[in-house]
């Protein structure tokens, strides 16, 4: 709307000033502040759309020589210039599902402990405790990791690990174990993503109406029965959501994993064995890259990484919206 | 102990009836006649000097209250008198509150439900309950949510939950609603057949008693009338306990009414006697509309 449209309306009196926010019948402000609002939020898209795109372009000397290779070869060799994702890729994936196989089921346990079971006093305190674990900056986990976590698991964790895989056979615990493996990297995300896990778990469980607790207890359910009946059953959407954050945590994470993961670019369905994520290998090889070559192969990594991510989130989305959908039928 | 108590029940009973007979025309509810009125049945739950607190707030004081096989008996008084409270403790549902406390006992049949050996979940598989609001479980289809008491009980035939699932579901007089969708979520249906389907779900476990916490307040008319016309029928094979603040409800469908005041049990009779005769000043003021 016109602002001087506001002025000559004014029953023939003196023009006064227009006030920058006029929240008079012209409904000018409204207008304004949906317009403003509006430009915010589409410019975190476009900020999005600039960074791909600046990667895009950063990576076309990469993809000009690698073409799709770039995506199926494990090759890493920047000396001669032959650049493989695949052991980066594997690397960041792989440890993301340890991470996930071991916080889910801790993460999941301390909420229904915190929702259902904890008497009520010590609900909030511990909460609080679990959740400021996520406050904790990741380079701090990566030297824990470095100078505790990956010495205990090369001395009293791998070991056992060794032995069980040797005894059933399994391919995915071989020693030596140099304590830097994928195994550990997933360790320590399982306890960086054990936060959000749990917070958002916590407020899925306790978003349950007490009525289906109630209902169930008076069909003669025990506790168990009744947390299984009643409180996993209906939030399993949220759970999947919970899951799918802390996911998207685990695939991004740089420091801590870099610090323990060994950094070589290989790819071994040995959990033991050090291995290379996608993070890593920006943040270890971006300040030494000398050849553009090697800088636009980084470029497209990170650019995968963010195709990764998004993939997952919006998949992780539809899956949500799919089983919502499904409930309100 | 008990059997003296309903000795002494019986007694007063007589008694009642025949005060009846003298009794002054002006009735101020209209209260159902019921065909065995007048039949004693025998003591099915005894309630002895129970108390509860919610924390330091003591919500029930010292209630003795006798229910009989195979009547409906009512608790009515107004909002916060400690009926729910009462109701919950038949079926140790009060101790699942974090903070609660309770003190007395209670007794089915010849068993106390509080006795240290006794497991509450065993006592709610005998006395079960509905609740104000509807509650199937919502991931649950109809079919599963009538089955679960049984599942919970370890039965996994499907001929004999076939079974059981059909004559609940008849039982609660919502079988031929359903019968083509049993496989729908419970959740889509209507509110009233919601908490046909939860009084289905109680029945479908082996219960003697089952306690109903203001099951119509969320309910509109013609699905209350349903639940009332229900209660009758369930009454051939249940013991009832039902919480209401709809008097005209407890008059319907009770044989015994329990008025509750600050969580005391103020008058406990016949329903007939009750809305017609009260021996307490209080009774009657809340009964008239006086208060409440």
């Amino acid at each position: 709307m016109n602002p001087s449209a506001e002025l000559t309306d004014n029953g023939g009196a003196k023009p006064r000033a227009l006030p920058l926010l006029s929240f008079g019948k012209s409904g000018f402000a409204d207008k304004f502040f949906q317009k403003l609002t509006a430009f915010f939020a589409f410019l975190i898209l476009f900020l999005a759309f600039l960074t791909a795109l600046t990667l895009w372009q950063a990576s076309a000397p990469t993809f000009h020589k690698m073409g799709w290779n770039f995506l199926t070869s494990s090759d890493w060799d920047p000396i001669n210039g032959i650049f493989g994702s695949v052991p980066f890729v594997y690397g960041t994936i792989v440890s993301s599902m340890v991470a996930l196989f071991i916080a889910v089921p801790f993460g999941l346990g301390i909420s229904l402990f915190l929702t259902e079971l904890a008497p009520m006093k010590m609900r909030d305190p511990v909460a609080f405790l679990v959740e400021i674990l996520a406050a904790i900056p990741s380079v701090v986990y990566g030297l824990w990791g470095i100078f505790l976590l990956a010495p205990f698991m090369r001395v009293h964790v791998d070991p056992v690990l060794e032995a069980l895989g040797g005894a059933l056979r399994l391919p995915f615990f071989k020693g030596p174990s140099t304590g830097l493996s994928l195994f550990t990297a997933g360790v320590i995300l399982s306890i960086m993503i054990l936060p959000t896990i749990t917070a958002i778990s916590r407020e899925v469980f306790e978003a349950v109406p007490n009525t289906y607790r109630e209902s169930a207890r008076a069909l003669g359910a025990t506790s168990w029965e009744t947390i299984l009946l009643s409180v996993l059953k209906p939030s399993r959407v949220g759970l999947l959501g919970a899951i799918m954050l802390a996911l998207g945590r685990a695939l991004g994470e740089t420091m801590a994993v870099t610090m323990v993961i060994g950094n070589t670019p290989q790819v071994s369905i040995n959990l033991l064995a050090p291995a290379h994520s996608m993070a890593s290998v920006i943040a270890n090889e971006f300040s030494e890259a000398v050849s553009d070559l090697h800088i636009s192969a980084l470029a497209e990594i990170g650019l995968l990484l963010m195709v990764i991510t998004l993939v997952l989130n919006i998949v992780a989305h539809l899956l949500v919206w799919a089983t919502a959908a499904k409930f309100q039928k | 102990m008990i059997d003296e108590l309903a000795e002494k029940d019986k007694k007063k009973e007589k008694k009642k009836v025949e005060n009846q007979e003298h009794r002054g025309e002006a009735r101020k509810i209209e209260v159902a006649h019921h065909e065995n009125e007048g039949e004693q049945h025998s003591l099915k739950m005894k309630a002895e000097g129970v108390c509860a607190w919610f924390g330091t707030k003591q919500a029930l004081y010292d209630v003795n209250m006798a229910i009989y096989e195979k009547d409906v008996t009512a608790i009515i008084g107004p909002s916060g008198c400690g009926k729910s409270t009462l109701i919950r403790c038949f079926n140790r549902m009060h101790e699942t509150v974090p903070g609660s406390r309770f003190a007395g006992d209670i007794f089915l049949e010849k068993d106390s439900i509080f006795d240290p050996r006794m497991d509450p979940v065993v006592v709610r598989r005998r006395v079960g309950m509905v609740f104000q609001k509807p509650t199937p479980f919502p991931t649950l289809s109809i079919y599963d949510n009538v089955a679960i008491g049984l599942r919970l009980n370890g039965m996994r035939d499907k001929k004999v939950l076939d079974e059981v699932v059909e004559k609940s579901l008849r039982k609660a007089a919502l079988w031929e609603e359903v019968k083509d969708s049993l496989q729908k979520a419970g959740g889509a249906l209507s509110g009233g057949q919601q908490q046909r389907l939860c009084i289905a779900r109680a029945l479908a476990i082996e219960l003697e008693v089952l306690l109903m916490d203001e099951p119509c307040s969320a309910l509109d008319p013609i699905s209350t009338t349903k639940i009332e016309e229900l209660i009758h029928e369930l009454r051939q094979n249940y013991t009832i306990i039902i919480v209401t603040h709809n008097m005209q409800q407890a008059a319907r469908v009770s044989q015994r009414t329990a008025f509750m005041l600050n969580g005391k049990l103020i008058e406990y009779d016949a329903t007939e006697k009750m809305f017609t005769n009260p021996e307490n000043k209080l009774t009657e003021d809340y009964i008239t509309g006086r208060f409440g």
